[in-house]
């Protein structure tokens, strides 16, 4: 069973944004981390997309746990060199089912995407460190678990997150 | 439980491949012992796949990760290949909670040990500890890293 909790941040915080985090929405600052291949950050999403905030994606994959999460994280920051990381992001967690190497090429091919560049892209070096260093933030912020939630000075775990979508739904409360 | 500057209790306890393991064989490197309820559970299982997704960083920095729980080797040894996880997990198995005994953190009412962290340094002093306020909570990996950066400013 997912445990669901919400506990006050204990070490680093995660980093503030910066100039290459994906972003998109409008109101309080939800920050992510999570694996296109976790069910529960699927749910999340699916949750967070009926809120007004704004959402900052980044990586954390748990390649022992899901075999594929490193692949897809690569694929949606491959697409993020092409400007369609949140088309990426969206189309990966719709569908689950369908993470082998050949549904990403078909996904890609739906974005318009350069397909030569998207291959040669998400094996690349530079898109493995980008993925990396999203996953060493979120392990110095203490995530343990994915989908995990910071919001408002908060740690939020588990996708079924009550407390946490309480508080979105009533607005900012600061 | 065990706390820093405590001299590490020492112990030899099979991994999950039969082979024994012991505080001397350890002698040399930082260790972090994770003390853990038991294989399977589904609080574990999460706390052992994060870590083994940092075990590259740990070993860059001079550190070796060991699982222990009252499971047998084969369990373990099960547990280990359902995870994906290459943690070597040692069978604190017989006589029963003996290690988790000798560190402090034996949970007598549920027959395991407490979800802690021993890190024990080169010369086999206690470096630091860390047992989760509830059973619930996995430490995060960030509190190993944390005490290591302690450790090397100091």
């Amino acid at each position: 069973m997912p445990t669901s909790s919400s506990t006050p941040w204990t070490s680093a915080k995660p980093p503030e944004p910066g100039p290459d985090d994906h972003l998109r929405g409008e109101g309080p600052l939800v920050v992510e981390y999570a694996d296109f291949e976790c069910h529960h950050c699927a749910l999340a999403h699916l949750r967070l997309r009926e809120l007004r905030v704004t959402r900052l994606f980044r990586h954390f994959p748990v390649n022992s746990k899901h075999p594929r999460a490193r692949a897809l994280a690569h694929a949606a920051e491959a697409a993020a060199l092409q400007s369609r990381f949140w088309e990426m992001h969206d189309l990966l967690f719709e569908d689950q089912a369908h993470l082998d190497d050949p549904h990403l090429w078909q996904r890609a091919e739906r974005l318009g995407l350069d397909l030569g560049r998207f291959e040669a892209d998400r094996r690349s070096e530079a898109v493995a460190a980008r993925v990396e260093r999203d996953f060493r933030s979120g392990i110095r912020a203490g995530v343990t678990s994915t989908p995990a939630l910071f919001s408002a000075g908060r740690l939020h775990s588990g996708a079924a997150n009550e407390v946490l979508l309480n508080a979105l739904r009533q607005g900012p409360n600061r | 439980m065990i706390e820093a500057g405590a001299q590490a209790p020492d112990f030899k306890l099979p991994d999950q491949d039969g082979n024994e393991v012991s505080l001397a064989d350890l002698a040399g490197q930082h260790t972090v012992l994770v003390f853990y309820p038991a294989d399977f559970s589904p609080v574990c299982t999460d706390q052992l796949n994060v870590y083994q997704e940092v075990l590259g960083e740990l070993e860059e920095r001079g550190v070796k990760m060991l699982g222990v729980s009252v499971d047998s080797a084969w369990a373990h040894k099960a547990f280990q290949d359902h995870l994906g996880v290459s943690i070597p997990l040692l069978a604190d198995f017989h006589p029963k909670g003996e290690v988790a005994k000798a560190y402090g953190v034996w949970v007598e009412d549920y027959g395991v040990s407490a979800r802690s962290l021993v890190m024990i340094g080169p010369d086999g002093t206690v470096e630091w500890s860390y047992q989760s306020p509830s059973p619930l909570e996995i430490p995060g990996a960030n509190l190993i890293f944390d005490a290591l950066d302690e450790r090397q400013a100091a």
